[in-house]
């Protein structure tokens, strides 16, 4: 579909890929279990094994129902965040190989980040739950602050590699990874990429205060699914920055694809310590910093990158 | 071949969802059976090797319907729209003008003659279609897109309940009184 130096591999190989997340996401998970063990007090080990143990426990929990629940759409929503992810991933290039080529790649990976919105909502819809309604409506008023900066931080490595093809845009940083030049862009993304997973300071879609918003009344598998979707999403989100900022395969020693893993772990690792450390972002007070903060600087760094990219052709 | 199948396929699905619009009870499912209508449109539209557009009509109308599911809930006059529901108004009326648009737009296409391919499609088929919408037209374009900004702003100054006088008071010196402060400390 496109001249990028990229290679396409054959379509079983996205089980590889889909294991990498799944790596990934394991790695997030027990990560984050052993920070909030640290933080309560708990002892280390057990919470390195707390996601194995919740696993297991919600795979054995009895699922809970609710009266006059939408089902269909109740499943697709919390279902749909691990599809959306893996779907994410497709166009991130492992070193020399991708699994899709597209030209538009960094527009797939948008696509895919706003059908976030509508499976959150109908998560929280589904269940017919004042709460996880409540909770919904808080997440797309979160995502009117978030998706603007988060669209145009993902417009600065396009304008400078002057392609929305993910592998040309990592192949063009074999000077200077884009994450030195494009610095607001980057925060920018990760920010996005924290409001997209529903993570920490955005997440009080699933606020206590309201019983958990969205997952209120998510149960056994179910729960099991949406928070695994979280941690995918995190770790697609973690992937793609990548090829955006990080120079791709680029490193030395180490193989192509080992470095992609080893950016996207270190990105991860940062977005999992940095979930305990930030205040809540309240959707209505967060609009106006995405709007009034977010968006200009993020607008203006484009700018920057766009006089650079002219100025060098 | 596999493009011929996916084609069909993806036309079933967003005439069938696109009717189950009207078919369902519920406004959720009205919305996002629209939604997955205009999904199925967009891959099609990938079909047509049109990627840029392709994506972006997935991208803009999952959004939309994100957005409009919200105002639907909360704006449907004849009920809360949380209770079962039905998008059909005026139902006879509505019947004859669909049925007769869709014999129409039906026998155009069945008795139209339709032309050969002169030439080839162009290499960059999304540049192509964008030069030939907008290359002539570019001026009209740059001019009509801050028009319409401005438009949009105006229509919600107008619509706001409270202007900057009763933010800031008379004189526009006070400090903004507002029912919910914003995130920047205005």
């Amino acid at each position: 579909m496109s001249d990028s130096s990229v290679v396409t591999v054959g379509a079983g190989w996205a089980l590889v890929g889909l294991v990498l997340l799944g790596l990934l996401v394991l790695l997030a998970a027990v990560v984050d279990g052993l920070v909030g063990a640290r933080a309560s007090g708990a002892s280390a080990l057990g919470g390195a094994m707390r996601p194995l143990d919740e696993g297991a426990r919600l795979l054995r929990q009895r699922r809970r129902t609710t009266v006059a629940a939408d089902s269909l759409l109740w499943r697709l929503g919390g279902g749909g965040l691990l599809v959306t992810a893996a779907l994410m991933i497709a166009v991130v290039p492992l070193g020399d190989w991708t699994i899709l080529d597209l030209d538009v790649g960094i527009v797939w990976f948008n696509a895919m980040d706003v059908l976030v919105w509508a499976l959150l909502w109908l998560t929280g819809w589904g269940a017919n739950s004042a709460h996880g309604l409540i909770g919904g409506y808080r997440f797309l008023a979160l995502a009117l602050g978030y998706e603007l900066p988060l669209m145009f931080a993902l417009v600065a490595p396009a304008i400078a590699a002057e392609s929305l093809n993910v592998g040309t845009v990592a192949a063009a940083q074999d000077g200077v990874w884009f994450v030195v030049w494009m610095p607001i862009a980057f925060v920018v993304y990760l920010m996005g990429v924290a409001a997209f997973s529903v993570w920490g300071p955005f997440a009080p879609a699933l606020g206590s205060d309201i019983a958990g918003g969205v997952a209120a009344e998510l149960s056994s598998v179910d729960r099991l699914v949406f928070e695994g979707g979280r941690y995918a999403l995190l770790a697609a989100g973690a992937a793609f920055a990548v090829p955006m900022f990080l120079g791709g395969g680029s490193g030395p020693l180490l193989p192509g694809w080992l470095w992609v893993v080893v950016k996207a772990a270190t990105v991860l690792l940062v977005l999992v310590w940095g979930r305990r450390r930030l205040p809540a972002a309240r959707p209505d007070v967060f609009v106006e910093v995405g709007w009034l903060v977010l968006l200009p600087a993020v607008l203006v760094q484009d700018l920057l990158v766009a006089v650079v990219a002219v100025w060098g052709s | 071949m596999l493009v011929g199948i996916l084609f069909w396929l993806l036309a079933v699905v967003a005439v069938l969802a696109g009717a189950a619009v009207f078919i369902v009870d519920s406004m959720a499912r009205a919305t996002y059976a629209l939604a997955l209508s205009f999904v199925a449109v967009g891959l099609h539209v990938l079909l047509l090797q049109q990627n840029y557009v392709g994506l972006v009509v997935i991208l803009m109308m999952v959004m939309e319907m994100a957005i409009m599911a919200v105002y639907m809930v909360m704006f449907m006059g004849m009920n809360p729209a949380l209770m079962p529901m039905d998008m059909v108004h005026g139902r006879a009326a509505a019947l004859v003008a669909s049925i007769g648009t869709f014999g129409l737009l039906a026998a155009g296409i069945l008795l139209v003659e339709w032309p050969a391919r002169r030439g080839s499609p162009a290499g960059d088929l999304t540049r192509a279609l964008g030069e030939e919408l907008m290359g002539p037209k570019m001026l009209v374009m740059a001019v009509v897109s801050p028009v319409m900004v401005a438009t949009i702003v105006a229509g919600v100054v107008l619509a706001a309940h409270r202007t900057r006088y009763d933010r800031m008071g008379d004189d526009l010196t006070g400090p903004p009184s507002d029912p919910q402060p914003g995130g920047v400390g205005r």
